[in-house]
């Protein structure tokens, strides 16, 4: 009967802690959702994040093969910024350090906080894309009718895929939320260093 | 039956006594009393949330429900079927049942038994009061996609998802339980291999809930946070992502849904070679069945979201495990028809019932395997042909399984044979009704009705008037089911110890009605089965 007890009890804790271990599981699936799509390219997300220029400059020795940036712009629901890259389309070199800019201006009455977050497609292309500098790095904030220009310095990788020859880096800029806005949350931290 | 949690306390008032005893019960039949009665009557609730759905959609337009009234409807009706009817009955079948078939005098842990049980009310309590606050129940169905459910969600959001806590909490510590159980409680020579099929099926399902109740806790405290606490889990306006909360809340999704089958599996499997009067055909491949089909479960919940623009390469490989799944179970059908082969069959009600599943269940596995194919989902993705699909496979396979096992356990139960005409009417205008609700949206699904929609084009007026009908007359029907089990609980001819003729188990050598403690040394196995059934 002892014995049975002694099972009973190791077989309750060892159920317990796999429950216990899964609830973990559920939150370990969000960077393992990241990292996979990382690996894969999928989702289109330029996970290059900013990258270090004296880095950059070693990497960067311009090729002859040229290929074609296309640059777009959406607003998130509730936005109420104008937002439109100023050259919509550019032809690089690879290897070559390219900079350009995206225009916001705040419609609304009031100072509002944005995010811009980026996709690439073809989305396994994504992390041929470097940026030096790009305004999706951090929060921008406009006062009520103030606008910017936001810079973007990039290069594209040479050893980019031979059938790539056009990318297209979209832009959408998201409203972030008054409580966000004052202390950015610790995932946008982590993830936009 | 004996009040014996009763004696414990002062008997200040009978009405004490007996809240008393059903509060602090820790007799597995009678906390399996409660689960079932529990299930019965949210299926009542839920079931009055789909007339208001179908009532609406008898005609194209709008008449009854207001469309945010609607979407109410649709969230409750899903949420609370699953959580609150198919579950509980299961675990309710499950404490009668499981003791009685292993030989065991209790479940391992009845404490814990009787706390699993009492979460429940008040999740649902939780759940429901949410009807009745400002901005109305939860709208966003049952799967509470983000962002409906984070940006978008009512402020009674946050009921549903505390309510949710204390469901998973329940479902995990009653999953323990049945586990703890069977590995230490059976009687001295049955070993694992020859437990009866239903406590097989338990056992593997306990193990699902345990591995994916956590995760549905997990994904549903993000929403929290989500909401409340500034994280963007699933916000891309914060570095999140809305499809990731698809791929989280789908990996708990989809061996959910075979936690609300494969109960339903067991109960087949021991009906029918009663009925049959032949041992059960291929015991051992059941039960590897059974094991492979909660396995393949973990890598499908792609299928889920084919349309969600998922690269080629997982969309083949969600593809091809899920119609893997097709073998397992088609090894499962095969098996119950082969046992009725050739045996000398009756069709008594819960021979019916089984029967019904076993061929509709197959019905809705088959439109499962249409849905798997990625090109053809991308037609048939949120139609009601995806409803026709898995009403097909959980009211013909889990509610019908569930009404199986009460006909054939209830003379057991109450010590009374229920009313066999009454029984039979039952099943077949249920039949008949089933059909008639969910088949023809099969045709509108596949010729585009979308789901979740008030309103709908007039091609469909004809088919939703059908399906309408249908719902009606099946509500009717339960309501005689709920007849029928009362007037078995209080009268009708004695049942026998062993009830039906071709009946083995332990279950069948106690007494009916089965005493309030069985089995206090263990009983000897294989047990020596009395000819005095029917």
């Amino acid at each position: 009967m002892n014995d049975t007890r002694n099972n009973q009890r190791k077989q309750v804790i060892l159920l317990a802690s796999l429950a216990v271990g899964m609830l973990g599981f559920a939150y370990a699936l969000v960077p393992l959702y990241e990292v996979f799509c990382e690996v894969t390219g999928l989702n289109g997300k330029n996970y290059g994040r900013a990258v270090d220029p004296a880095v950059a400059q070693v990497q960067a020795a311009p090729s002859n093969r040229e290929v074609t940036i296309q640059f777009l712009a959406h607003v998130g629901n509730g936005m109420p910024w104008e937002f439109r890259p100023t050259e919509h389309q550019l032809k690089v070199r690879l290897g070559e350090l390219k900079f350009t800019e995206y225009y916001a201006r705040n419609r609304a009455a009031q100072t509002v906080t944005g995010q811009a977050v980026p996709s690439v497609s073809p989305g396994y292309a994504a992390k041929y894309l470097h940026k030096i500098e790009c305004f999706c790095f951090s929060q921008q904030r406009l006062e009520a009718g103030a606008d910017q220009r936001m810079a973007l310095r990039f290069y594209v990788g040479d050893d980019l895929p031979a059938e790539v020859h056009t990318l297209s880096l979209s832009y959408t800029l998201f409203k972030v939320p008054a409580v966000q806005a004052a202390s950015p949350g610790a995932r946008l931290a982590s993830n936009q260093q | 039956m004996v009040a014996h949690a009763a004696d414990a306390i002062p008997q200040r008032s009978r009405v004490w006594a007996y809240i008393a005893r059903w509060l602090l019960t820790t007799n597995h039949k009678e906390i399996g009393t409660l689960y079932l009665w529990l299930s019965f009557t949210l299926f009542f609730i839920a079931g009055a949330m789909a007339m208001v759905i179908r009532l609406e959609l008898f005609q194209p337009g709008i008449q009854f429900a207001e469309p945010l009234f609607y979407n109410q409807m649709v969230t409750m009706h899903g949420l609370i079927m699953v959580f609150g009817v198919v579950m509980p009955g299961f675990v309710g079948l499950a404490n009668w049942q499981i003791p009685l078939m292993i030989g065991a005098p209790d479940m391992a842990l009845p404490r814990l038994n009787n706390f699993s049980f009492w979460i429940l009310p008040f999740a649902f309590t939780l759940l429901l009061s949410s009807l009745f606050m400002e901005g109305g129940a939860p709208n966003f169905g049952w799967t509470f996609y983000a962002p409906l459910s984070t940006t978008y969600g009512p402020p009674s959001t946050d009921f549903f998802i505390f309510g949710v806590h204390m469901m998973g909490i329940s479902s995990v510590l009653g999953a323990i339980n049945i586990i703890v159980t069977i590995f230490n409680l059976r009687t001295p020579g049955m070993t694992l291999m020859k437990m009866p099929l239903f406590v097989w099926t338990w056992l593997i399902t306990a193990f699902l809930l345990i591995m994916v109740m956590p995760v549905l806790a997990g994904v549903v405290t993000m929403v929290l946070t989500d909401r409340h606490f500034g994280t963007s889990f699933f916000s891309a306006a914060g570095g999140g992502d809305p499809v990731m909360f698809q791929h989280i809340f789908w990996f708990f999704g989809h061996p959910e849904v075979y936690i609300l089958i494969l109960p339903g599996f067991g109960i087949a499997s021991q009906i029918i070679p009663t009925f049959a009067r032949k041992k059960l055909f291929g015991y051992h491949s059941m039960v590897y069945a059974t094991a492979a089909i909660a396995f393949l479960s973990f890598i499908v919940w792609g299928h889920h979201m084919f349309a969600t623009g998922m690269p080629l390469a997982a969309e083949l490989f969600f593809m091809y495990a899920t119609m893997l799944i097709a073998v397992p179970t088609g090894v499962k059908v095969f098996n119950w028809v082969a046992t009725m082969w050739r045996g000398s069959m009756t069709f008594e009600t819960p021979m019916l019932f089984a029967i019904g599943f076993v061929i509709l269940f197959t019905i809705g596995g088959f439109s499962g395997l249409m849905l798997a194919l990625v090109p053809a989902d991308f037609q048939y993705q949120d139609t009601f042909f995806v409803v026709a699909h898995f009403h097909y496979v959980l009211y013909p396979g889990a509610i019908f399984g569930t009404m199986a096992a009460t006909y054939y356990w209830l003379p057991k139960w109450t010590g009374h044979m229920y009313d066999e005409r009454l029984g039979k009417i039952h099943f077949w205008t249920a039949v008949v009704a089933v059909n008639l609700t969910f088949f023809p949206m099969h045709f509108t699904g596949l010729a585009g009705m979308p789901r979740r929609i008030v309103d709908y084009s007039l091609q469909f007026a004809d088919f939703n008037m059908v399906s309408s009908i249908g719902a009606g007359l099946l509500g009717l029907t339960q309501v005689l089911f709920l007849y029928i089990v009362i007037k078995t609980i209080r009268g009708g001819e004695k049942a026998s110890t062993r009830v039906w003729e071709g009946a083995e188990g332990l279950e069948w050598t106690v007494p009916s009605p089965a005493p309030h403690h069985t089995f206090e040394t263990p009983p000897q196995f294989p047990p020596i089965m009395q000819r005095d059934g029917r």
